[in-house]
Order: C-alpha cells, then structure tokens, then sequence
C-alpha cells in the first residue's frame, strides 16, 4: 500500500539525517560559517572597549541566520543532485509535495541546530539579552526559519538541474524572502529593547506566520509542476 | 499501482527551449515486449525514456497506459514503472540495505521481505551494511537494478544498463530482463551499444535527432541496418 503523505515526508527526513550522520557535511560547514560571520561582525561592531553598537545584535543573528541556511540549501540538494536520487524520489508512487515535505524539515533542523550554537554566540559578544523573553525568541526564530527554509527549499530544488545553482539560490531567495528576515530583524529587536517590547515581537511573530502559511501553502501547490522536466 | 498491457506514445514531441529533443514519434508497447531504443548520443532516447517515466511532460501529443492518459493517472502508476538511468539513483553515502529500504518504504513494499530477497539476487548480501561509496561501479550497478525492480513494475525503463558492468554482470542483467519479458512486464532498453541489444531485444526503435527512424521486429543483422538507417 502506497504510503501517505506525511510518513513519506518522514521517510525523507529520517534518510536525510541518517546521511548528515555519516558525512556530517552540513552541519560542520553551516556551523563554521556561520561562527565566522559572527566573529567578523564582532570585530567590526564591537568597540575596543568590549562595548558593541547599539541594536546590532539582531540584524547579524539574522544575517548569519540567513547566510548559513543558503548555504546548507544547495549542500542538502547538491546530494540529490550528485546521482540524480531526487529523480528516483519523483519518481515514487507518493504524493510528490510529501517529498518537498521531508527535505522541509530536515532544512528546518539543520537550520535549527545552527540557530542553538550561533544565537548564545551572538547574545555573548553583542551583550545581548535574547534569552529576557526566551519563549518569543524562540517563536521568532522558528517562524523566521521556517518561513525561509520553505522557500529556499523549493526554490534550491527547482534549480538543482541548473549549472548556475549557486549563483541563482541566493539572488532568488533574498528577494523573496526579505518579509521574513525583516520580521525576524524588527522582532528580536524589539525583544532586545529595555524592556523587552512585547506587544512588537508578538505583532511580527503574527506576521511571520502569516507568511509562513502562505510560502508554504505555495510551495506545496507549484513543487509538483516545477519539478515535472 | 495500475495494471495495464500496453503503453502506446501517440505523436509526442518535446522540446527545450528553440531545441527540438523529441519530434512526432508514434510507438506501441505491449507486454512481453523488449524494445531496443537505439540511436546515436543526443539522438532522444533519455527524453523518451523520461516522457515514459512521467519526468519529462511532452510537448505535446500524448502517453497513454492501457487505455489511459499518463497524465491523469499520477502516482498510481509511478507505482508501476521502474527506471534505471546513466546516473544510478543511488545513495553513496548510506548502506545498500539503507538504501534499499528507504525505497521500499517509499513503495509501500514489506520491508523484511523484498530487501533481503533483492540483496540477494544482486549477489550484495555480504555487502549489505557497506557503505555504497566503497562498491564498485558493476556492484554499484546491480543494486540500482533491484532498486528499480523493487517493486516488481509493469513498465521497465532502462537507459544504459550495461555501463560499467563486467561479462558475467552483463549476462545476469540480460538474463534478469528476459525474466521480467517472460513474465509479461513491458521493457524499454535505450542503449548505443549494439552488440547487448542483438540477441536481447525482441522489436527495435532507431532514433535519430529526435525522430523515429524504423520501429521493426528484431533480426539478424541489427549493426549493418543500424549503420545504413544512422550513418555511423
């Protein structure tokens, strides 16, 4: 019997965490770069006397936010590209966005491992005091991530056929997804204020999830004819 | 999965951008069969293999599978159709059990029983919990073959099998598709290598810059006709 959509979509997921386990490819060099932008942004906002800028803090988590997952995009489709596997997976008796489903989720926790070294990271050389309303950081950040891996997923596997796919990704995505790093931007600073200001973060936690809800109702509704040759 | 005893192709075309890949072919496949798509590099074989495969969407014309427009008939017949191409559908970093198992899966297919069954008969049993980075590329080859027969398709697709595979893998390849012939499975065996295909296939398709130059049943003499109909 032809599985359904979400244990295909778990499937996926599972096989590509067993992968990441073995080469551990994408964890390591989204985690190095991300570390190295955080560290340059450190020397260049943080003043000799250990003070950094003010209201920097937010705009780098989300730059190093959004840099590290472009490039753990094109590694998680480079793989299924390397032996055309995404292919083989198309190809399966299964409903076919299920498929983008499970490569969704598994941007959403290699992101997410990222996100926990990085955010403590940047809240210690910034002096800044993410963790003063840790439950609305978290919402931010998970929305923000979501709304960006949904879309960087369906547009990396939309051009993991093309020879200019890491040129592409990026100029592609920024643009699109400039709603959620704004709304991740302005949310975290607003939490970052003295005091935190609340009633901001939740209205840009509410406009993150409406753009998530409309990414990923799009991307699951134009996965099937984009990935059809 | 859907059953059906013949696939016709009713004038497809594809093309990609200004570049024509296919144009007009008009082929019948019924069961039992094993048509030999042969044709010189770039000549359409891989589109038409595609087209077959519900992966590449023509242009225009039209798949029909028993009866039935391809197009409308979605993942219920994916489930019928196996397909093994140049690239092999594999994944090189995890075993040959995981990689068979996550495609069973994918398949709805008992675990437990197909994959070992399968490691078997590509001869990988004692392989099975290796890395498939570490096999060879005729290793490599037989366990992409029961990747795709997996789930025991009515429609095979095979777009150079034979790549890379010594004699005595070749000779199981040849003999693991007459097997599924005799079993009433349709077999498509795109491929430029003319000696595999003489003796193997039992109708031959030539194509040439995306047309179909003869569609016949297979006899002697394939390479002098084959060099008379493609020039080379």
């Amino acid at each position: 019997m032809t599985p359904g959509f979400l244990k295909v979509a778990l499937l996926v997921l599972r096989k590509d965490l067993a992968i990441e386990a073995r080469s551990r490819e994408i964890v390591y060099t989204t985690l190095f770069f991300a570390v190295a932008c955080v560290m340059i942004f450190s020397f260049a906002f943080v003043k000799e006397e250990g003070v950094p800028v003010d209201n920097a803090a937010a705009g780098i988590l989300w730059i190093a936010v959004a840099f590290s997952g472009t490039l753990a995009l094109g590694r998680t489709f480079e793989r299924e590209r390397y032996s055309e596997t995404l292919r083989a997976l198309l190809l399966a008796p299964a409903a076919r966005p299920a498929v983008y489903a499970g490569k969704l989720l598994g941007m959403i926790l290699m992101m997410a491992a990222t996100e926990v070294i990085l955010t403590p990271m940047v809240a210690f050389f910034f002096h800044a005091p993410f963790f003063a309303r840790p439950l609305l950081l978290v919402a931010l950040l998970g929305l923000g991530t979501i709304g960006f891996a949904a879309v960087g997923t369906l547009f990396a596997a939309m051009l993991v056929r093309t020879r200019t796919r890491d040129v592409l990704l990026p100029i592609l995505l920024y643009p699109v997804t400039i709603p959620v790093i704004i709304a991740g931007v302005r949310g975290t600073a607003a939490l970052l204020q003295s005091p935190p200001e609340e009633p901001v973060a939740t209205l840009w936690i509410g406009l993150l999830t409406a753009f998530d809800v409309v990414f990923i109702t799009l991307a699951l509704w134009t996965f099937e004819p984009l990935m059809t040759e | 999965m859907i059953q059906f005893d013949d696939v016709r192709l009713v004038d497809v075309s594809r093309h990609f951008g200004r570049r024509r890949a296919v144009s007009h072919v008009s082929l019948d496949l019924h069961a039992g069969d094993i048509l030999g798509l042969l044709g010189p590099n770039g000549a359409g074989k891989s589109t038409l293999i595609g087209m077959l495969a519900t992966l590449v969407a023509p242009t225009s014309g039209s798949v029909v599978y028993g009866g039935r427009q391809g197009r409308s008939l979605g993942a219920e017949l994916r489930g019928s159709i196996g397909l093994l191409a140049h690239e092999l559908y594999l994944y090189p970093e995890l075993t040959a059990r995981q990689n068979l198992e996550f495609f069973a899966s994918l398949y709805g297919l008992d675990v437990a029983t197909v994959v070992p069954s399968a490691l078997a008969t590509a001869g990988l049993s004692d392989r099975a919990d290796d890395e498939v980075s570490g096999f060879s590329r005729g290793m490599r080859q037989r366990l992409a073959l029961e990747r795709a027969l997996l789930h025991q398709p009515k429609l095979v697709l095979m777009d150079e099998p034979f790549t890379g595979l010594d004699d005595a893998a070749t000779e199981l390849v040849r003999a693991r598709l007459q097997t599924l012939s005799r079993a009433g499975a349709i077999v498509v065996l795109a491929t430029h290598d003319l000696d595999l295909a003489d003796g193997l296939v039992t109708r031959v398709a030539i194509v040439r810059s995306g047309k179909l130059v003869t569609d016949e049943t297979a006899s002697a003499g394939l390479r002098s006709r084959y060099r008379a109909m493609v020039g080379h």
